[in-house]
C-alpha cells in the first residue's frame, strides 16, 4: 500500500515538474526583447512586477498564497482577481490548474507583466462506462476499484470477502475494456521458497479464475507468482503474514 | 504420540545400524559398529623454492579433506612422531604404527617450487605392511597459486579416500552451487565443497533461485524472475555464459537433472503447477502429474533415473511423494506436517528432505533435515534446534548432506555427515545449496 502511494505521488510530482518546466519555457519564448527607445525618460520610469505563489502545486481544495511586488505602477490587476494593491498577498483556492497573470501599468500606459502557474492535483473521478475508451485510467482509480484479495494460511481458496472483491473488480474491468491487468501471487515468509512460489501461482490463478468466471476475458489477465521473494510486510506477526498472503492486481501497461 | 515417535526412532536406528554393516562404508545415519580407519596426515616437507605459504595451505586442506571424509579416525598432529618425512627413504612406518600415533596408514610427502611451477610428491603408506608399505605414490604439478595448491590437496585426498573408502570416490574436488543474496537481488554462486573459492556465476540483477548442476558439470539450470514471472534459465559452465532455454507461460520452477541428462521441473502453463519432464534443451516437454494444487521440487532417483520424488500440496499441506518418471505408481511418503525440498541419495535408497512435523499457526514446530529409507518409509531426524533448516542436498559419495539454515533475515550454508554429525558452516550468505554429481 505504502509503495503504491509513493509511486502515485512520484508520478504526480513528475507531472508537476514537467508542467512547471513547460510553462517556464513558454514564458521565455513569449518575452519580447526590451524596447530600445529613449522615450522612457520622458514618460517616467517603466513599471516592474514580480508574482510568486507558495506552494506551486496543491491538492484540490487547498489554498495557495499569491505574493506580488510592483514598482512605478499606478494600476495593478491580476486576471481573475481584478484590481489589487501595488504590493500584496492573497489566498486563492483554484479548482483547476491556473496561470495567474499580473499586469502593472504606469501613468503613461506602459505595462509590465508577471506570471505564475499553480498546479492543482485533481483526483480523477471514475469514468462513466463508455465501452470505447482506449485509456486504462489512473492507477488510483484502478486500485480503488480492483482491490487485493487475501488468503487463509496455506490456502488458495477465495473465501471471506474475496468473492465480493472479485465481483466488484470484474464490474470495473467490464466497464473499462482497455484495461489489461497483471495479478501477482504472494505468500507469507513461512514455509519453503519453492513451494511458496507454486502456492503463489495457485493464489494468483484463483483470482484470475474468479475474474474469468465473472466474464473478464482471460486474454486481458497475466499472472506472476512472487512466492515469498517480494515480501510486502516483514514482521513476524499473524497480521503481517495475512497481508503477505494475497493476490495483488496491477495495471499491465 | 511420543511413544510412537520413540518406537519408530528405535526401529529406524536398528534398521540403519544393521544396514550400515551390510553396505560397505556408506553412511546411512548411524555409524555404530563401523570401525573408522586410523589415518595420519603428516605435514609435508618443503623442497626447493620458497613454498612456505603453499605448504601451510596444502597441509591444512589435506588434513581437512581427510577429516571431512567421514571414514577416518584422524591422528592428531600433536600425537605424530617428530620429524617430517619427505620421501619413502625418510619414512619409518613402525614409528607411526606405534603408540601414541597408532596409525594404520600415513600420508606424507613434499611440496616445493621447481621451474616456476608448484610440485607435490605424495605417498600413502600402510604402516602394518613393513615390506611393501606403499599404497599410493603420486606427483602433482601446477601453476604456483593458492587455488592450484588447494586443488592438488583435494586430488591427493580423493586418491586416498577412494583407495581406503570402499571404492567410493571422494568429494574433495566437488563443487556446491548456491544462491547468494545481495540487496534485493539473488544470484547463482559456486564454491568448493569446503566453502573456499566462493564466487558468482550469474549477474542477472534479478531473483535467481534453485540452481541444479548437470551430472556432467557442463550446465547449471535454475529459475529466474523476469517480466513473465519465474522461468527456467540455463548457464553453461563450459562457455561461462547463459545459453538458451525456452520461455514457457506460467511460473516455471525447481529444475532437476536425471543421471541421463533429462530435466524435471514444475510448470504452471496449464494454470496449475505440475511436474513436467523435458530434455536438457527444453524439447519434448511432457506433463507427468495432474492433480489440483501445487506440485514442485522434483528430484530424480540418481541410481535408476526412472523415479521422481517431489512435493505436492494436493491434500493440503505439502507432503513428500514418489512416482515413476511417467507419472505412474504414486506413493505418499510423509504422514503429515510440512515437508519440502527432497534430494535423493546417490545409491537410490534414501531421501533427505526438510520437514516441520508440527506446522501451523502458533505450532511449536521447527523445520529440520530428515532422511527416509524409500523402501520402508522409516525416517530419522538429523538436525535438532539449530534454526530453520531447508534445501538438503546429498553429496555424490552419499556420506554428506549440505543444507541451508535460515533465520533473522539471513541464510547460511552448512554441511554435515549423513548421520547428523560433523556439522560445520560453509558460507555466511547462501541458500538453496546443490552438490555437484562429481
Amino acid at each position: 500500500m505504502m509503495s503504491r502511494k509513493l509511486r502515485h505521488l512520484n508520478l504526480l510530482m513528475c507531472g508537476t515538474i514537467f508542467a512547471i518546466g513547460l510553462s517556464g519555457c513558454h514564458k521565455k519564448t513569449a518575452i519580447a526583447p526590451p524596447p530600445m527607445t529613449d522615450t522612457s525618460a520622458m514618460e517616467g520610469p517603466l513599471p516592474t512586477a514580480t508574482l510568486s505563489a507558495d506552494p506551486l502545486a496543491i491538492d484540490l481544495g487547498q489554498s495557495v498564497v499569491l505574493n506580488w511586488r510592483t514598482t512605478n505602477a499606478t494600476n495593478v490587476t491580476i486576471d481573475g482577481i481584478g484590481p489589487v494593491a501595488a504590493n500584496g498577498t492573497q489566498n486563492v483556492t483554484p479548482s483547476t490548474s491556473t496561470n495567474f497573470h499580473l499586469i502593472a501599468t504606469n501613468a503613461a500606459g506602459k505595462t509590465a507583466e508577471a506570471n505564475v502557474r499553480v498546479t492543482v492535483r485533481v483526483p480523477t473521478a471514475p469514468m462513466a462506462p463508455t465501452g470505447t475508451s482506449a485509456d486504462m485510467g489512473s492507477d488510483a482509480d484502478f486500485h480503488a476499484n480492483v482491490q487485493d484479495v487475501f488468503f487463509d494460511y496455506d490456502s488458495y481458496d477465495l473465501t471471506g470477502n474475496a468473492p465480493t472483491t472479485i465481483a466488484h473488480a470484474a464490474a470495473y474491468l467490464a466497464s473499462h475494456p482497455a484495461i489489461r491487468i497483471v495479478i501477482g501471487g504472494y505468500c507469507d515468509e513461512r514455509g519453503s521458497a519453492e513451494y511458496n512460489l507454486a502456492l503463489g501461482e495457485n493464489r494468483a490463478n484463483a483470482a484470475k479464475n474468479g475474474l474469468v468466471q465473472a466474464g473478464v476475458s482471460p486474454n486481458r489477465i497475466r499472472v506472476i507468482s512472487y512466492g515469498k521473494e517480494k515480501q510486502f510486510c516483514t514482521e513476524q506477526t499473524e497480521a503481517c503474514y495475512q497481508q503477505n498472503r494475497r493476490a495483488q492486481f496491477n495495471l499491465d501497461r | 504420540m511420543r511413544k510412537r515417535f520413540l518406537t519408530s526412532l528405535a526401529l529406524a536406528i536398528t534398521f540403519f545400524a544393521l544396514h550400515a554393516k551390510a553396505q560397505d562404508q556408506v553412511q546411512t545415519g548411524i555409524r555404530e559398529g563401523v570401525t573408522l580407519i586410523r589415518l595420519a596426515a603428516a605435514n609435508f616437507k618443503p623442497m626447493g623454492g620458497n613454498a612456505a605459504a603453499f605448504k601451510a595451505t596444502f597441509d591444512a586442506v589435506l588434513a581437512n579433506d581427510l577429516q571431512n571424509a567421514g571414514i577416518f579416525d584422524m591422528v592428531s598432529k600433536s600425537l605424530q612422531p617428530s620429524g617430517t618425512p619427505g620421501a619413502p627413504s625418510e619414512m619409518n612406518v613402525s614409528q607411526w604404527s606405534a603408540e601414541p600415533a597408532n596409525a594404520a596408514f600415513v600420508a606424507f610427502g613434499a611440496i616445493g617450487l621447481q621451474g616456476g611451477r608448484v610440485v607435490v610428491n605424495g605417498w600413502l603408506f600402510d604402516t602394518h605392511n613393513i615390506q611393501y608399505p606403499q599404497v599410493i605414490g603420486k606427483q602433482y604439478t601446477d601453476v604456483p597459486n593458492e587455488n592450484a595448491v588447494r586443488q592438488i590437496a583435494h586430488k591427493f585426498a580423493d586418491e586416498i579416500i577412494v583407495r581406503l573408502g570402499g571404492g567410493i570416490a571422494g568429494i574433495a574436488e566437488t563443487k556446491i552451487y548456491y544462491v547468494a543474496k545481495h540487496g534485493a537481488n539473488k544470484e547463482i554462486w559456486v564454491m568448493d565443497y569446503d566453502g573456499a573459492n566462493q564466487h558468482a556465476l550469474t549477474s542477472l540483477g534479478s531473483v535467481s533461485i534453485s540452481p541444479r548442476v548437470s551430472p556432467d558439470n557442463s550446465r547449471v539450470a535454475f529459475s529466474s524472475l523476469g517480466r513473465e514471472g519465474f522461468q527456467i534459465r540455463m548457464f553453461s559452465l563450459l562457455l561461462n555464459r547463459m545459453v538458451a532455454f525456452p520461455t514457457i507461460s506460467g511460473t516455471n520452477l525447481s529444475p532437476a537433472w536425471s543421471s541421463q541428462g533429462q530435466l524435471a521441473f514444475s510448470s504452471s502453463r496449464t494454470g496449475d503447477p505440475e511436474i513436467w519432464v523435458s530434455d536438457m534443451n527444453g524439447a519434448g516437454m511432457r506433463r507427468v502429474t495432474s492433480f489440483r494444487g501445487p506440485d514442485v521440487s522434483p528430484t530424480w532417483n540418481p541410481k535408476t533415473g526412472s523415479q521422481i520424488a517431489w512435493i505436492s500440496g494436493r491434500t493440503g499441506l505439502p507432503q513428500l511423494y514418489i512416482m515413476d518418471a511417467d507419472g505412474a505408481a504414486v506413493q505418499r511418503m510423509t504422514d503429515g506436517g510440512y515437508a519440502t525440498s527432497p534430494s535423493w541419495s546417490p545409491n537410490g535408497q534414501f531421501l533427505t528432505f526438510a520437514w516441520d512435523r508440527k506446522y501451523g499457526p502458533g505450532a511449536p514446530g521447527g523445520q529440520d533435515i530428515y532422511i527416509m529409507e524409500v523402501a520402508s518409509k522409516r525416517w530419522i531426524q538429523l538436525t535438532h534446534d539449530t534454526g530453520r533448516c531447508d534445501f538438503p542436498s546429498w553429496s555424490p559419495d552419499g556420506r554428506h548432506i549440505v543444507y541451508a539454515v535460515q533465520g533473522r533475515g539471513r541464510s547460511e550454508i552448512w554441511t554435515m555427515l549423513a548421520d547428523g554429525t560433523q556439522r560445520h558452516k560453509l558460507a555466511d550468505n547462501g541458500d538453496m545449496p546443490n552438490w555437484s554429481w562429481k
